[in-house]
């Protein structure tokens, strides 16, 4: 079954003609993922460069295509609007690729999104892949291998960095979430957890976190009284200094808050199983398993 | 992106935000005539520096007529003004704010932020006004009055009177302060803000209700349409090498340990810093290369790396994703050939191609060390710097 992107997921993509859309739309289906269209408006009832239908619209690509989900190619002035255009046509899932939008476009459309029945992945994340079934985002394919372990993570290199280690242990992988570095995104580090947690086919969960915001404390808290899975995490930045952002617009020590220490003080309350060394990922999870 | 003070006030001005009147200036001649001009018997000097704390350190001071504004402002333009948040090798102060004095009643505290957990926007005030706001949440929370903002609806009348009172203003005072308040949020919204602070906020005895002091902060992301921004950035504020990587769109961020970094990806970045400490080592810098990793950008990461003397050795870490690794080792090589890499060197790849890239790098002819894992790679650097 995995979660987010399944079987069922019939996918377009918003900027498909775009540079970085066409290139990435390429991979994806050489991955075998079900792409079924894309949409640029002023281009629509064109072909795209994969020979897939172009239309003007999100509500015309669901209306002829039965699209359910949209990976978001869309440069930052315009990606707001592209997450709300999926919301206003209710796909499923939107997984936002675009780094750097600003906050204040994010914080105006959070409210609306959290009470529809659109799932937001990112922004400014590599995307979701369900090995095997296909992957909406930038992640190389290669590296991931189908198998029982959940991978969430705010990075992109560092969670290929974790899956590799899976892999190389043995371990392949239900879902590979990157929920995004940005400060303010759809789907938090909480509401991943509780997605692979209710997931039958996840029997492990790595969760890798970062300085900055207290998201990876929240999910803690939900680990402890609600998951029985085993929990494997790691906290990028103990070594980073307060009040220096660190790449990622949300990676940042503020006021005394979203120290590493802190979250990973948390997630050893939680019972987490919690990595000094991002090399320990892959081998913390083989012997939480048992 | 921070902006100084003097700057900070003048975008409050825009948005008619009361404000002491005051002139900036890098010219110590020219205070004399700005206090002339101020008409205040008691004028405040202050220093211009990013950095808080500037008062202990020195960086405020009172005259009290025209020649002790010109002396004061002599002292303290050129001054190495060391406060808690410069660190002990302090700033070079370039210029001076020259501000009218005035009779101060009671000093608060206003600040409007992002709240990560809401993803809304938070406003916050206290009485406490001049302490740290940091200090008065960790010693005396209940002193502090939060109201979140709906972004889409900015902050509501209803709101900006409830925190007024709540601080304990009356009569006219709580109606200048709501006014200010409601300024304040039209600021943080139109300027795509992403923290401003007025510390303190002070009401005075002739009735008026203004910022004594302001921070700034900008949203970087959202620079591409506020236009009159980018000018206000002093690279003075800022370390040389992280200008200068900036200028070749790498995203650095020095550190005082002894290990060179060189990774494509924040995250993996971090995660590379955290692994030489531990294994005994310290990280000299943070420093994004980003997913392509070509020859120029890693040819351009070395120079910066290394013209930070405290680097003993270099490890660079990429994992190749989409792009294959058997071309980032060519252009490791090629950037490689190009600098003068004069420390011990320890290149991991990982991803497509990783044992092609291997002896390319192998056979390169260049002196360096190659790791198999992450783990390999972080014990292979902190070993060869011993």
């Amino acid at each position: 079954m995995a979660v987010l992107l399944t079987k069922n997921s019939r996918v377009i993509v918003q900027g498909i003609t775009g540079k970085e859309g066409a290139f990435h739309t390429a991979q994806m289906l050489e991955y075998g993922t079900n792409v079924v269209g894309g949409v640029t408006p002023g281009k629509g009832g064109q072909k795209s460069e994969h020979g897939l239908p172009v239309f003007n619209s999100i509500k015309d690509a669901v209306k002829e295509t039965g699209a359910n989900a949209t990976t978001i190619f869309v440069p930052p002035p315009f990606a707001a609007d592209a997450v709300m255009e999926a919301v206003g046509a209710s796909l499923e899932l939107a997984v936002c690729i675009t780094e750097g939008i600003p906050v204040k476009d994010m914080s105006k459309i959070i409210g609306f999104l959290r009470h529809s029945k659109t799932i937001l992945v990112g922004p400014n994340c590599p995307g979701v892949i369900t090995p095997g079934v296909g992957k909406m985002g930038i992640m190389p394919g290669f590296i991931h291998k189908p198998g029982k372990i959940g991978v969430i993570s705010r990075s992109g290199t560092l969670t290929y960095e974790a899956v590799s280690q899976l892999t190389a242990e043995g371990l392949g992988q239900s879902t590979c979430i990157g929920i995004g570095g940005d400060p303010i995104i759809g789907l938090p580090h909480l509401e991943a957890v509780k997605l692979l947690a209710e997931d039958p086919d996840t029997e492990g969960i790595v969760m890798i976190g970062e300085i900055g915001g207290t998201a990876e404390e929240d999910a803690s808290l939900y680990i402890k009284e609600n998951v029985k899975k085993p929990v494997v995490g790691f906290i990028a930045g103990q070594t980073a200094p307060p009040g220096r952002r660190m790449g990622h617009a949300g990676a940042i020590i503020s006021g005394g808050a979203g120290t590493a220490e802190s979250k990973m003080k948390a997630m050893r309350e939680a019972g987490i199983y919690v990595c000094e060394s991002p090399a320990d990922i892959g081998k913390k999870m083989k012997e939480a398993l048992g | 992106m921070k902006i100084h003070e003097y700057q900070a006030k003048e975008i409050l001005r825009k948005y008619k935000i009361t404000v002491p009147n005051g002139y900036v200036t890098e010219n110590a001649g020219e205070a004399s005539s700005i206090y002339e001009k101020l008409g205040t018997s008691v004028v405040v000097v202050k220093a211009q520096i990013h950095a808080g704390g500037r008062g202990k350190g020195g960086g405020v001071k009172l005259a009290k007529s025209a020649d002790e504004a010109k002396e004061l402002a002599n002292q303290i333009i050129g001054m190495n003004l060391v406060t808690h948040q410069t660190g002990p090798e302090g700033k070079e102060v370039l210029r001076v704010l020259l501000e009218e004095g005035m009779d101060i009643k009671k000093e608060y505290y206003v600040g409007i932020t992002l709240d990560r957990k809401q993803s809304k926007p938070v406003i916050m005030v206290s009485t406490e006004g001049g302490m740290e706001i940091e200090e008065v949440a960790a010693k005396t929370p209940e002193k502090i009055v939060k109201e979140t903002i709906d972004p889409n609806l900015g902050l509501l009348p209803n709101q900006a009177s409830y925190l007024s009172y709540s601080l304990g203003l009356e009569g006219d005072y709580a109606k200048l302060a709501a006014k200010f308040f409601l300024g304040l949020w039209k600021a943080y919204d139109n300027e795509d803000a992403s923290m401003v602070e007025i510390n303190p906020l002070v009401t005075t005895g002739d009735g008026r209700v203004l910022a004594l002091d302001c921070k700034m902060d900008f949203d970087d992301n959202a620079e591409y349409r506020q236009s009159e921004h980018p000018p206000l950035r002093d690279l003075t504020e800022e370390d040389d090498l992280e200008v200068e990587a900036s200028k070749y769109n790498l995203n650095y961020v020095r550190l005082d340990g002894e290990i060179g970094c060189m990774v494509n990806g924040a995250g993996l970045a971090m995660a590379t810093m955290d692994i030489i400490k531990h294994h005994g080592s310290s990280p000299a810098n943070f420093l994004d290369v980003g997913g392509g990793a070509n020859p120029e950008t890693v040819t351009n990461g070395f120079k910066i790396i290394l013209s930070d003397k405290n680097v003993k050795g270099i490890f660079v870490n990429i994992f190749g994703g989409i792009v294959r690794c058997d071309r980032i080792a060519n252009g490791i090589v090629e950037a490689a050939k190009n600098v003068n890499i004069n420390v011990p060197l320890v290149v991991r790849l990982a991803g497509t191609n990783a044992e092609l890239a291997k002896e390319i790098l192998e056979n390169s002819g260049i002196k360096m060390i190659v790791g198999d894992t992450l783990r390999d790679g972080a014990e292979k650097i902190t070993q060869a710097i011993k």
